[in-house]
């Protein structure tokens, strides 16, 4: 970075580590060889490759024949709903899933519809948290999906995963979570939770862009996404990224490992965040759930006023953070998330997304604490909004 | 995506505020859509003597609010009617195609100010007093025209 920037979007991408690049060089230089290749320096990058894919499959309690490397968590989102939903085509055409999906999970239900396919869009409370109970009632003959995310992206809100699981598998569908940002910062064990298929991605993790993978349970049944090979067991052709998925198999090693030590730190940074804005910021709200929420998550809504500014003052004091303001997303609506737990448009454009990360200190939070006041009083003066309320007119 | 002109309007705004007995005042956008924009003129013998704005709304929106306020000081009432959005957009550098519904903002700002100050002063050639104040966020037109 060529200035000084206090980095509060880790819930967007992190930085790689220097571990992390470490163990990846020797892979762009001179190991450079196709894992396919059956000489010396194939069979060397077929090792990296293999042994990547043990260290993803530890990270989840998984067996290593059931994870498959993909270019992203988005592809292994597709993949995991397209996948299951033409090769289940036979016993029936219904997915549910939530409104509060990411765009990979959203969209591509939206796809499937436009083909055929029937989706229900499970609604959350106030909070983001899906009802067990909702995806039993939403179950029906030909229901062949449930993807229920297992933590959110915007709000942080984790979800009952464990519970759904359960309730999927005593009906015998297929349960897929897109777990992009929980994998690292929350324990999972896919035995446990009766998950049958997960997405992940290295760039959340300290790991490079790139590549993720999918977790496909043994049996379960899914089509290949990409054809023209081998690789992956010939369920996911294309010469691997060998550096990529090095990356990703140290950072998941890593991100598990230290995840107890790495967690405390998260919410000792997040919990002070959340209970000194909320004090001394007035109308503002903290969305997501307190509780069940990613350690490394804070999501505030400051009425009057709209995400995108308050992200290019932030900016201005090197600050950087992210919002669901609709000036952010590129269309005039503002975040579905927001929208879906009740906010009005209006407190939803003022949204702001705080996500820290491991390089994180209380010397950042002292700085943010000390400009965030300032930035929202400065843009609520400005504020035609504002006026209103302080005139004690009742603002609509 | 932004340049240096829009930032520097939006860091260091001009004419932002209120002003007490504006002779004329419109209101624009609305919250839903994530931009509101305020503009209040004083108008002496059909000349815009000061402007102030106040807004809700994105980097563009505030950049295009202050930028307004300085093409129309010291214009007559039908100059500052004639300012186009795409004035309002070349006075800032350009801006990013996904914000040039900010510009029209900006210029219908201006236009519901002048109607408040005609209607004000039995000037109005048309009654109907709302010229623009009523559009939702599906009729914001996104491409300079």
């Amino acid at each position: 970075m060529d200035r000084k920037t206090i980095y509060f979007d880790h819930a967007a991408t992190t930085p790689i580590s220097s571990e992390v690049l470490e163990k990846m060089l020797p892979y762009l230089k001179g190991n450079f060889g196709n894992p396919s290749s059956i000489y010396y320096l194939g069979r060397e990058s077929k090792k990296a490759v293999e042994d990547a894919r043990e260290k993803v499959a530890k990270a989840i309690s998984a067996n290593p024949r059931e994870i498959f490397f993909t270019g992203s968590g988005t592809e292994a989102d597709n993949w995991a709903i397209k996948g299951v939903a033409y090769s289940n085509k036979d016993k029936g055409n219904h997915i549910i899933t939530t409104s509060i999906e990411h765009h990979a999970v959203l969209h591509t239900c939206r796809y499937l519809e436009s083909d055929g396919f029937e989706v229900t869009y499970l609604p959350v409370d106030e909070n983001g948290l899906v009802s067990p109970d909702d995806v039993l009632k939403a179950i029906k003959p030909n229901t062949i999906l449930i993807s229920v995310m297992f933590a959110n992206n915007e709000i942080g809100t984790i979800q009952p995963i464990g519970e759904i699981g359960k309730i999927a598998k005593e009906k015998g569908i297929i349960f897929h979570t897109d777990a992009v940002q929980a994998v690292g910062n929350v324990p999972i064990d896919v035995n446990e939770l009766n998950i049958d298929l997960l997405s992940l991605s290295a760039h959340k993790l300290y790991g490079p862009k790139g590549v993720g993978a999918l977790y496909i349970k043994k049996g379960v049944k899914i089509t290949s996404f990409i054809h023209g090979g081998a690789q992956e067991r010939g369920r996911r052709a294309s010469t691997e990224n060998v550096a990529g998925i090095v990356g990703l198999g140290e950072a998941i090693k890593i991100a598990t490992e230290n995840m107890e030590e790495n967690n405390k730190k998260l919410l000792s940074l997040r919990d002070r965040t959340i209970e000194e804005v909320l004090k001394n910021i007035p109308f503002t709200r903290l969305n997501g759930d307190r509780q069940n929420r990613l350690p490394g998550n804070a999501n505030f809504s400051f009425e009057f006023i709209e995400g995108e500014s308050l992200l290019l003052m932030l900016d201005m004091k090197g600050i950087a953070a992210s919002s669901g303001s609709a000036c952010t997303s590129g269309s005039l609506d503002p975040s579905h998330v927001l929208l879906a737990i009740g906010l009005s448009h209006e407190i939803a454009h003022g949204s702001l997304r705080i996500t820290f990360g491991k390089d994180n200190t209380h010397a950042d939070i002292d700085i943010l604490l000390n400009e965030l006041p300032e930035i929202v009083g400065r843009l609520r003066e400005m504020s035609p909004l504002y006026e209103k309320v302080k005139r004690g007119k009742q603002y609509v | 995506m932004y340049s240096d002109k829009v930032m520097d309007h939006f860091a260091n705004p001009r004419n932002v505020g209120e002003i007490e007995n504006a002779d004329g005042i419109g209101e624009v956008g609305n919250a839903k859509c994530g931009d509101i924009m305020k503009m209040y003129l004083k108008i002496e013998n059909n000349v815009i003597v000061d402007a102030k704005f106040k807004t809700f709304g994105c980097g563009a929106a505030v950049a295009t609010s202050s930028i307004s306020t300085e093409l129309i000081i010291g214009k007559t009432v039908d100059e500052a009617l004639n300012i186009t959005n795409k004035a309002v957009a070349e006075a800032l550098d350009g801006l990013p195609p996904a914000k040039m519904h900010c510009s029209n903002l900006a210029e219908e700002a201006i236009r519901a100010a002048i109607q408040d100050y005609k209607n004000k002063n039995g000037l109005s050639d048309n009654e109907d007093g709302c010229i623009t104040c009523c559009k939702r966020c599906e009729d914001i037109n996104h491409d300079i025209d």
